[in-house]
């Protein structure tokens, strides 16, 4: 279980890449810069909120999974 | 049901001796549910509010409404978490929940006493916003609190069953909300409800506020909280000792990507979006989807309290992600299920009834009303208006569905509240158990409201960019697509549960 838990650490940082990119490119910018304020709102609330969280949080939980803090002896 | 629940509460009483825990059941959950009381009726009163204090021909009073909506909803929330969070795990759970209760209730009362934009101008919209989000603030700051005082006062191995009457506040409080506010248009005339009465259910806080003080004031600080606080183990610094310790911020980052992240879309999914896909896909009459949403939340209720009791039986763990595992699989049937029942195409039309009149407003914008009724006793009533100085028409559905199909509707939503109460049940005892007393409140809160807050409160937002992306390439079940978020959200939740999280719980803390 533990060398389980520590490989798919790296698909949580791999994911929390694919999310940054998602987050920016798809959401994020497009809504930015487009004229509705609603739109405006919403991009600034995924690109300054959403983003960084899932980017460093599933990106540090990914990390630690990968290191074994999760691990059953820990 | 309601015996199993007076059943096991007397049982444990008997077997414990647990006199005391109901009275801090009773002020715990009472302050909750009107905090959520209070948090939804800004959103139930949404339309008429933004009439009053939000005129849409002003863009900064359209853009303060906006973030009225967004911030305060879920932006604020972690704040207030962290912020109060901090203050509980320093001075006390009692005087910091009764000090967000407070904030709660006079933001609510206040949000009432405004005068309108007609009156005081820009002021109003400012005011509101700046009200909003001190309602956000408290209410991130009151759930920790209350499910850490329930916790802390319950006897050991029987947390899961006493914390979870905390868990059905938000069902309670949105139930509460929608009827008051639907008693007090039954009490009023639409223009009296549209001119004052739309204040009334933010009055009836403060009433509430006020009883709910009177209680929360009596009561005894956590036996936890006063112990460490006599030994003087309290943390100094809980924001340090909670994210800036490793050990420590493995658990939060766990409890929040394997429990709350899914926790928190599938309640929304269940209670918010299952409302806005019956009123704005389906075209379902409001008053319709607000009763039998009604009626599925109060069958719905007092699982949350059987799946508390079971989880200290069997475990929190499994019973979360057994919820998860049920709304991933069963989301698209359930709302291809629901679709059809207003799918007019699949209906016969009982010709000789359809009625159709056209009126000329005094700005020469004319309104053609059809109405149509089918065999099966459904009515449909489309209103399409022309408007003198635009090109686009606007067409506006409304569908009065009949007995048998509003019944299936009650169990399809029920059917998710279920799901609801599986996660959300247990999670505050899950919660609490994963920390230590010291700094219990701050960490527990922050994963809490970013899963519930942030993940769950995106829902709205991002299922609606997948379903007009859906529709603009054309797919036939467009209206099925926006259930992608929280199925891909809980799914990756779902996943790091299983994995990760202990059903042993070897981080019990309590």
């Amino acid at each position: 279980m533990n060398t389980i838990k520590q490989a798919l650490g790296v698909l949580w940082v791999i994911l929390a890449i694919a999310a940054a990119y998602f987050c920016v490119f798809e959401f994020g910018l497009p809504k930015l810069l487009s004229d509705k304020q609603d739109d405006l709102v919403f991009g600034i609330i995924i690109l300054f909120i959403l983003t960084p969280l899932i980017v460093l949080g599933l990106g540090t939980f990914g990390y630690f999974a990968v290191i074994g803090e999760y691990n059953e002896k820990k | 049901m309601v015996l199993f629940v007076i059943k096991n509460t007397r049982q444990f009483m008997s077997k414990n001796s647990t006199k005391g825990i109901w009275k801090v059941i009773s002020a715990s959950s009472m302050g909750t549910m009107i905090e959520w009381y209070d948090f939804y009726i800004f959103g139930s009163l949404a339309v008429v509010i933004s009439t009053k204090f939000f005129p849409t021909d002003n863009p900064t009073a359209a853009f303060l409404s906006t973030l009225a909506t967004f911030a305060a909803g879920f932006v604020v929330r972690p704040f207030g978490a962290l912020f109060f969070g901090r203050l509980g795990d320093i001075i006390g759970r009692k005087y910091t929940f009764m000090a967000t209760l407070l904030l709660m209730g006079g933001s609510t009362f206040l949000i009432g006493c405004i005068p309108s934009y007609e009156t005081i101008g820009f002021l109003a919209p400012l005011l509101v916003l700046i009200l909003r989000l001190l309602q956000g603030l408290a209410l991130g700051g009151e759930y920790g609190g209350a499910a850490t005082y329930v916790a802390e006062h319950a006897p050991q191995g029987q947390k899961g069953y006493w914390t979870s009457w905390i868990q059905t506040t938000a069902t309670v409080g949105l139930f509460i909300s929608l009827m008051v506010i639907l008693a007090t248009k039954n009490v009023l005339s639409a223009e009296d409800f549209d001119s004052w009465g739309w204040r009334v259910p933010f009055w009836v806080s403060i009433v509430m506020v006020g009883v709910s003080y009177l209680i929360r004031k009596n009561m005894d600080e956590s036996p936890v909280f006063a112990k460490a606080k006599k030994e003087g183990t309290t943390s100094k610094n809980p924001l340090k000792e909670s994210f800036g310790n490793r050990y420590n911020l493995k658990f939060v980052l766990l409890a929040l990507f394997g429990a709350t992240m899914g926790q928190g879309v599938v309640w929304y999914t269940g209670q918010f979006y299952a409302m806005s896909f019956m009123k704005t896909v389906m075209n379902i009459d409001s008053s319709q989807v607000d009763q039998l949403l009604g009626i599925a939340l109060l069958l719905g209720t007092p699982f949350f309290i059987v799946f508390g009791w079971l989880s200290d039986k069997i475990g929190r763990k499994y019973i979360m992600m057994g919820g998860m595992l049920l709304a991933i699989l069963l989301y698209r049937p359930i709302y291809k299920t629901m679709h059809t029942t207003t799918d007019v195409s699949t209906k016969t039309e009982i010709v000789e009834k359809r009625t159709q009149n056209t009126a000329t407003t005094k700005n020469n914008d004319v309104i053609t009303t059809i109405s149509k009724t089918y065999t099966d006793g459904t009515s449909y009533v489309e209103k399409r208006t022309t408007f003198n100085n635009k090109k686009e028409a606007q067409t506006n559905v409304s569908i009065t569905i009949n007995s048998n199909d509003e019944w299936a509707l009650i169990l399809l939503v029920f059917i998710q509240v279920l799901f609801v109460t599986m996660v959300y049940g247990p999670i505050a005892a899950f919660l609490v158990e994963m920390f230590p007393a010291k700094i219990r409140y701050t960490s527990m809160s922050l994963p809490y409201h970013v899963g519930n807050g942030i993940f769950g409160g995106l829902l709205p937002a991002i299922s609606t960019y997948f379903v007009t992306h859906a529709k603009e390439t054309g797919k036939a079940d467009f209206y099925l697509e926006g259930l992608w978020y929280p199925i891909i959200i809980a799914s990756v939740c779902f996943i790091i549960g299983m994995i990760y999280i202990d059903n042993k719980n070897k981080t019990n803390h309590l």
